[in-house]
């Protein structure tokens, strides 16, 4: 019998700690898919970051680091400077990249980093509890906003890749979801060519994926996956921010 | 003929895959209980199953092998 699916290789063997649901396993399987077709486990380095994806680098068979809260990018930055041959990821949450970690994304981008940025941004801050993120949507309820966010108090929500895109430097921005199967599939292409401009000496590449956090939007997984279409994406469109080759060929 | 293999005491029953399957071959089960704790998913008419591989798509934890 051909195989049609399996666990790809460089995922590592080993049972998510992810609450029921959750899609940061199904983000982890795309990049693990996608190192896997581009032949680059051995000369791969994730950066961890801090958050839900704390653990990652129990997941991924390549080396990874972790890195101190919101510093992926800086450290990725070092990584790959001083070892260009390699393929320099990072892997981080909304806590993470656009909270804390928002000066060393921007500067990142800026100076057009050759590594690649795998932002999930699930409107919450998911590992501490369900607190308010800089991304909660205005009148989401979260357990510091018991009443919605108010943006006249907490100010609106930071739209990532629109904010990076006025940057002259990034090659690659894009925003997808992977709340349906040909959602996932859209965001498997974003990912593999995020990876694939590195190779290629681009840039830096962020894809940003509109992800559920079940748990803490106190909803099914279900629910969850439909409330990504429902109250997300209105104010997180999806699409390609930024793509210096494309503009670059007209 | 299709071959879906479970790794049922990873299965943390989300019911992502039973949602996505478009042949309504996958059942969160309700009399077995896995080593997590969960009710994990399982096929109750495989010989319909296409191996279109859409529940493996959906799975967050990776535990579906699709075969065909």
């Amino acid at each position: 019998m051909a195989v049609v699916f399996d666990k790809p290789h460089a995922l590592c063997d080993v049972p998510f700690h992810y609450c029921p649901g959750c899609t940061h396993g199904i983000v982890h399987r795309l990049v693990a898919e996608v190192i896997d077709e581009l032949g680059i486990e051995g000369k791969t380095i994730g950066i961890a970051p801090v958050g839900c994806s704390v653990m990652a680098y129990d997941y991924f068979e390549c080396d990874m680091i972790e890195a101190a809260h919101g510093r992926a990018p800086a450290v990725a930055t070092g990584v790959k400077r001083a070892n260009p041959n390699n393929i320099v990821f990072t892997y981080q949450g909304d806590g993470d990249l656009a909270s804390i970690g928002t000066a060393e994304t921007v500067h990142a981008a800026a100076r057009n980093e050759n590594i690649t940025v795998i932002f999930i941004n699930n409107a919450i801050y998911g590992m501490t509890g369900g607190q308010m993120a800089p991304t909660s949507l205005p009148g989401q309820v979260t357990q510091t906003s018991p009443y919605g966010r108010d943006p006249k108090l907490c100010g609106y929500p930071v739209r990532v890749c629109e904010m990076l895109s006025e940057l002259e430097g990034p090659e690659y921005l894009e925003r997808v979801t992977v709340n349906s199967v040909k959602n996932v599939k859209n965001a498997k292409k974003a990912i593999k060519k995020a990876f694939q401009n590195q190779i290629d000496g681009k840039g830096f590449s962020l894809i940003e994926v509109v992800s559920s956090c079940p748990t803490n939007w106190g909803m099914t997984p279900e629910n969850a996956l439909k409330w990504i279409d429902t109250n997300m994406l209105p104010y997180y469109p999806l699409g390609v921010y930024k793509d210096r080759s494309n503009k670059e060929g007209k | 003929m299709a071959k879906l293999t479970f790794k049922t005491d990873l299965c943390k029953g989300c019911g992502l895959c039973v949602n996505a399957c478009p042949k309504n071959v996958l059942k969160l089960s309700q009399d077995k209980i896995n080593k997590k704790g969960h009710h994990p998913v399982e096929a109750v008419n495989e010989k319909d199953c296409i191996a279109c591989a859409f529940c493996a798509t959906m799975c967050p934890d990776c535990i579906i092998k699709v075969e065909r």
